[in-house]
């Protein structure tokens, strides 16, 4: 694209960008090489050396969140939860670098808001998991739940088995990536990112997206209003191959036959928007 | 909000009062309002089993006569069983106003039953060969001690924990619902019907009769109207995709399956576990952990997704 320099047109092409409306439409550039700085008052300072675990049968989910962060607060930089029970809310606004392993299954909202941890979840999650994600990864290794990555803003959120409907609903950055099959209104409303979908997509793919790529292995039932077809470049068979060889999730038989969602862009009609209006819309 | 769950147990009978009290009991942070079983019992030829009620709850706290009303209600529902002929085998008490009968009878059924809720405050919970339905207000474990529930022994059943949104907390307005006067069909549901009156109005042309202003009642009427006109279970699950809107999950029982249909926007939870001999289902997977605390594989139906599992 004329104008740009050469990181701005990667990222342009990479799908990485997005307009921020201020007065008049501005594009805003997220650099791919930009460095991770995440820093929080509220962060601990932890040795990944250090590790700990403890069993949350007994627990309640709010001393489950109290016994983390007290481990974190005394420097404890590897934390196990075992029996977590399905329940819901555990392991939420962790602010600071941490390998938080789960062994076993979470409920709603499982360790959302999170902003740095890297963290292992060995059964399935339920509906909205690791909503609001500022960074970081998680893994889940069995299924997970609707609205899955909802609201994600940065990191990488990774499902290896299948997960229910409206996957990152709402999602402002960051990766999906999906071994299985994704439900109906995947991308609904999807803001900027990138979703990977390595099986089939339920109906209304990306309905009302406003920006951000959706990579489906699979077959996809329906796009939504607003979604179309994109076309592959090889930056996007690069990144597909190199984020799904990292969760062990790349086909055999590579990415080749990916497709690629994006918005249309036919719903921005705020565009005609006076300024001090545009505001408001957003 | 609600939470429904489910379970079936495929060849054999298992203590089916505790596993499913446990299972609604974790699902009680989505409605505390009230909860409801329908349990599915080993049926004997010949044999009917019935339970009703005489007053709601909350009547129990109003006026001055109302433990002799209830005294006089219960006798004039015994007199017409003995007027239509029909031979008691067992009474119980569950509690003061609701009771369990066993009986034979030959007459038409239809005719008895609309007899007995002729009775002032009466209503039959449910009347089938199998099927037991209990509803009360309360959690689960209180529902259920207050019940006997507690090894009583079956092959599936269903249940439901109710945050009251559309009507009244009573026991009128409580699930599941079983649909008058078809034998052995009960019904849970979370999610909101819009079309509810339009559809109602439709099965009251046909006869049908409805006991609450819940719309989740209408899934009940709408399954047995299907299954009465020679619909198979999974038809006529399948069929209220198209024909009921709004957004919703249901369970359905009959008196050997177990069937869940869920909504075209999926905008209602429910998670699945099913294995050779147990299928098991809920609003959230921690009520399967309540039942099957290992580590399992469970997963998420998708949109329009209709399930029959047989007993």
């Amino acid at each position: 694209m004329a104008g740009l320099s050469d990181q701005d047109n990667e990222s342009y092409e990479m799908g990485m960008h997005t307009e921020q409306l201020a007065g008049r439409t501005q594009e805003i550039f997220f650099s791919p090489r930009e460095g991770e700085n995440f820093v929080h008052p509220d962060s601990f300072d932890v040795d990944f050396d250090k590790r700990a675990e403890f069993d949350a049968a007994g627990l309640e989910i709010a001393e489950i969140n109290l016994k983390i962060r007290e481990l974190m607060e005394s420097g404890h930089g590897t934390i196990v939860v075992r029996n977590p029970g399905a329940r819901h809310s555990i392991g939420v606004g962790i602010l600071n670098r941490l390998n938080l392993i789960i062994d076993g299954s979470l409920g709603y909202f499982g360790v959302g808001l999170i902003d740095g941890p890297n963290v292992r979840i060995s059964g399935r999650v339920g509906w909205s998991c690791a909503e609001n994600m500022m960074a970081g990864t998680v893994v889940v290794e069995k299924n997970g739940g609707s609205t899955f990555g909802a609201a994600l803003r940065g990191g990488d959120l990774v499902c290896r088995g299948a997960v229910g409907s409206r996957t990152g609903i709402d999602m402002k950055g960051g990766t999906i990536i999906v071994g299985g099959d994704t439900g109906a209104y995947s991308g609904f409303m999807m803001q900027r990112g990138r979703m990977v979908v390595c099986g089939n997509a339920g109906k209304n793919l990306g309905d009302s997206m406003y920006d951000g790529t959706i990579f489906v292995g699979g077959e996809i039932r329906s796009l939504g209003v607003d979604a179309v077809p994109g076309e592959m470049t090889d930056l996007d068979r690069a990144w597909l191959e190199r984020k799904l060889a990292m969760y062990e999730l790349l086909p055999s038989r590579g990415v080749g036959h990916f497709q690629k969602i994006v918005a249309g862009k036919q719903l921005w009609n705020y565009d005609n928007l006076e300024p001090t209006e545009k505001k408001i819309v957003l | 909000m609600c939470g429904i769950a489910g379970l079936i147990h495929r060849g054999t009978t298992a203590d089916i009062g505790t596993e499913v009290t446990n299972m609604l009991q974790s699902l009680k942070h989505r409605g505390p309002d009230s909860t409801g079983f329908a349990i599915y019992g080993q049926p004997v030829a010949d044999e009917y089993v019935m339970r009703f009620k005489v007053a709601e709850q909350e009547d129990m706290a109003t006026g001055f006569r109302i433990h002799d009303e209830i005294k006089e209600r219960r006798a004039i529902v015994d007199s017409r069983f003995d007027e239509k002929g029909a031979v008691m085998l067992s009474q119980e008490d569950a509690t003061e106003y609701a009771y369990r009968y066993r009986f034979t009878f030959d007459g038409d059924l239809e005719q008895l039953a609309r007899y007995i809720e002729d009775v002032e405050g009466a209503e039959i919970l449910s009347l089938g060969s199998g099927l037991e339905l209990i509803k009360d207000l309360g959690d689960a474990t209180t529902v259920s001690g207050q019940y006997g529930l507690n090894g009583f022994q079956g092959t599936h059943a269903i249940g439901h924990t109710r945050m009251a949104t559309e009507s009244d907390v009573d026991i009128r307005s409580a699930h599941p619902y079983w649909a008058y006067p078809y034998n052995d069909i009960s019904v849970v549901h979370n999610g909101q019907i819009t079309n509810y009156w339009l559809m109602r109005r439709e099965m009251e042309r046909r006869g049908h009769r409805f006991m609450s202003n819940c719309d989740s009642e209408l899934l009940a009427v709408y399954t047995a109207d299907k299954l009465n006109n020679g619909y198979t279970l999974e038809e006529s699950l399948a069929q209220s995709i198209e024909e009921i809107d709004g957004v919703f999950t249901y369970v359905v029982a009959t008196a050997d399956c177990l069937g869940m249909a869920k909504d075209t926007m999926a905008a209602k939870p429910m998670v699945l576990y099913e294995s050779e001999d147990t299928v098991a289902l809920a609003s959230e997977e921690v009520a399967i952990r309540a039942l099957i605390p290992e580590e399992i594989e469970t997963y998420d139906p998708y949109d329009e997704e209709v399930r029959v599992w047989q007993a």
